[in-house]
């Protein structure tokens, strides 16, 4: 089979604002349809040019995009259930449909009322049956008050501090870090609220070790992006950034986050080697990271999985400035979930593509040649996707 | 006020009968019976060989603290004046990991690989749940 790599690009990004609104004006949709129409117009192409959708799991579906875009023959839609690595899942989907030409343009959106309208967290307790390993929960975990990702997730990060000694500092950092980029991003919303390591150390305990600023932002707003073949973008206003190399990856079980057999394993342990073989490049290759962070030790557990630096060593490794602008690699250079918005991690794809495309203004990573996304989702299932310079 | 209710398992199928044995004051996880491996939470077949002939075998009861969270702000409406408590990772002496709370330890007091043993609460209407108390000296 002849390789994917670089046969697809990503010719359009747009979002909305990205804030935290009283009361929903519309509903998702008309946040989703805000961002793909500026997605479209990012690529040069008319609405009714998207000949396939992949919809974000549990929001609208891609009849309801059909419609209200005009589009009267779509030829492909699929829904990835991987939660936020189902940006990246969709990117690699979209990247095989329109080199295998079953579409043309694929519009990837996601956005929500995450703030003003149900809450993630309400999601979760109202209906977790809905996601992977949702079922467990309900009858394993709910009954001992153990609800929501901030609990899941901060068992590992007490698993990790107490097997490797990873200290309060090494999460701070990543606050900090992400905090510290936000500065430099106007649709970030703790733009104009920098924090420095003591503000992180004096911040409440959430679900303990995490504290409050350990935790990413509910928000209301969108994203979408438009993927077409390498082919096709040359025709096309946009400026490409292309696909090098994807993959997914899940932990054993997926569904069930405490009974691991190595309970620090995830998704992004298989997919990275995957989707760096693919795009033909190395760690030493990597120019920035957009690492999915929904709480602050699941950047540093990425690192480590994604082979970075060895297993429990990502927290002196996040230290120093390491991973700020202007470290040996950026991470989260527009503020990520942390601190831009949690945008289902659809956000980290177009802050990608903006600094592969030079158009990061004062966060632009210099020379900046490979840029990666990761995305995490459920109990730990992974994508991780390269993406080049645009040309 | 009436806080809301707790959430319950649904006891189906073989939720049901995990519980029905903790109601019984036993606690058992599956056992394949062609590999032997233990396996929680309840499975259809056996996740090392596939299998689909198992027991419910009885376990020890014993194990120890893997690891937990402490709750200070409540996420769930039902847990509101619970916190803080401790959701915890029991890692038992089959092997299996079930997560719980050992109901005589201070949050604060937990310690990994803590040595504790079953003890069942029945204060939920309709379900026993299998909790942990430390086994001391």
């Amino acid at each position: 089979m002849a390789s994917l790599r670089g046969q697809a690009c990503i010719v359009g990004i747009g979002n909305t604002g990205y804030r935290r609104a009283k009361e929903p004006e519309g509903n998702n949709l008309t946040l989703e349809l805000r961002a793909a129409q500026a997605a479209i117009a990012d690529a040069g192409l008319r609405t009714q040019d998207i000949d396939g959708i992949l919809p974000f799991f549990g929001l609208d579906l891609a009849e309801e995009f059909a419609v209200h875009l005009g589009i009267a023959d779509l030829r492909f839609q699929m829904t990835s259930h991987l939660g936020g690595a189902a940006p990246g899942a969709s990117i690699a989907t979209a990247a095989m449909a329109v080199s295998s030409g079953v579409a043309s343009q694929v519009l990837i959106p996601g956005g929500w009322w995450g703030y003003a309208g149900r809450r993630v967290r309400e999601i979760v307790v109202q209906d977790v049956s809905a996601m992977s390993g949702g079922s467990n929960a309900r009858d394993y975990y709910f009954p001992y008050g153990l609800t929501a990702p901030v609990q899941w997730f901060s068992m590992i990060a007490r698993l990790h501090i107490n097997t490797f000694g990873t200290k309060p500092e090494h999460l701070g950092a990543v606050a900090v870090a992400c905090r510290t980029h936000a500065q430099r991003n106007p649709n970030a919303l703790m733009r104009g609220k920098p924090i420095t390591m003591d503000d992180y150390l004096a911040s409440p305990l959430i679900s303990d070790p995490y504290r409050l600023l350990d935790c990413s932002l509910e928000a209301d707003g969108a994203a979408a992006f438009v993927v077409t073949s390498a082919e096709r973008a040359k025709d096309l206003r946009g400026k490409a950034v292309p696909i090098l190399g994807f993959a997914q990856g899940q932990p054993f079980p997926a569904d069930d986050i405490v009974t691991r057999e190595d309970p620090f394993e995830l998704g992004v342990t298989h997919a990275t080697a995957r989707a760096f073989e693919m795009a033909g490049i190395t760690h030493a290759d990597v120019d920035f990271a957009e690492i999915y962070d929904p709480f602050t030790f699941q950047v540093i557990h990425q690192l480590e999985e994604m082979g970075f630096c060895r297993r429990g060593e990502g927290g002196p490794f996040v230290e120093g400035g390491r991973i700020e602008l202007g470290g040996d690699l950026p991470v989260n250079t527009h503020g990520g979930l942390l601190s831009e918005a949690h945008m289902l991690g659809m956000n980290h794809f177009v802050e990608a593509v903006r600094q592969l495309r030079g158009e990061a203004d004062e966060r632009q990573v210099r020379h900046a040649e490979i840029g990666i996304v990761t995305g995490f989702g459920d109990f730990g299932d992974g994508s991780v996707v390269v993406l080049g310079r645009a040309s | 006020m009436n806080s809301p209710a707790r959430p319950q398992p649904l006891l189906r199928h073989l939720a049901g009968e995990f519980y029905a044995h903790c109601r019984n004051g036993e606690l058992r996880f599956q056992r394949c019976t062609k590999c032997g491996a233990w396996r929680h939470v309840p499975r259809q077949t056996c996740t090392k060989c596939c299998a689909w002939e198992w027991e419910w075998a009885r376990s020890s009861g014993r194990g120890r603290v893997f690891t937990w969270t402490i709750v200070r702000r409540p996420m769930h409406p039902a847990f509101a004046n619970d916190v803080p408590y401790a959701p915890c990772v029991i890692e038992m002496e089959e092997g299996v990991r079930i997560v719980s709370h050992v109901v005589d330890c201070p949050p604060d007091d937990l310690r990994p690989g803590m040595p504790v043993e079953v003890a069942f609460d029945a204060a939920l209407p309709g379900v026993t749940l299998p909790k942990f108390r430390r086994v001391r000296g």
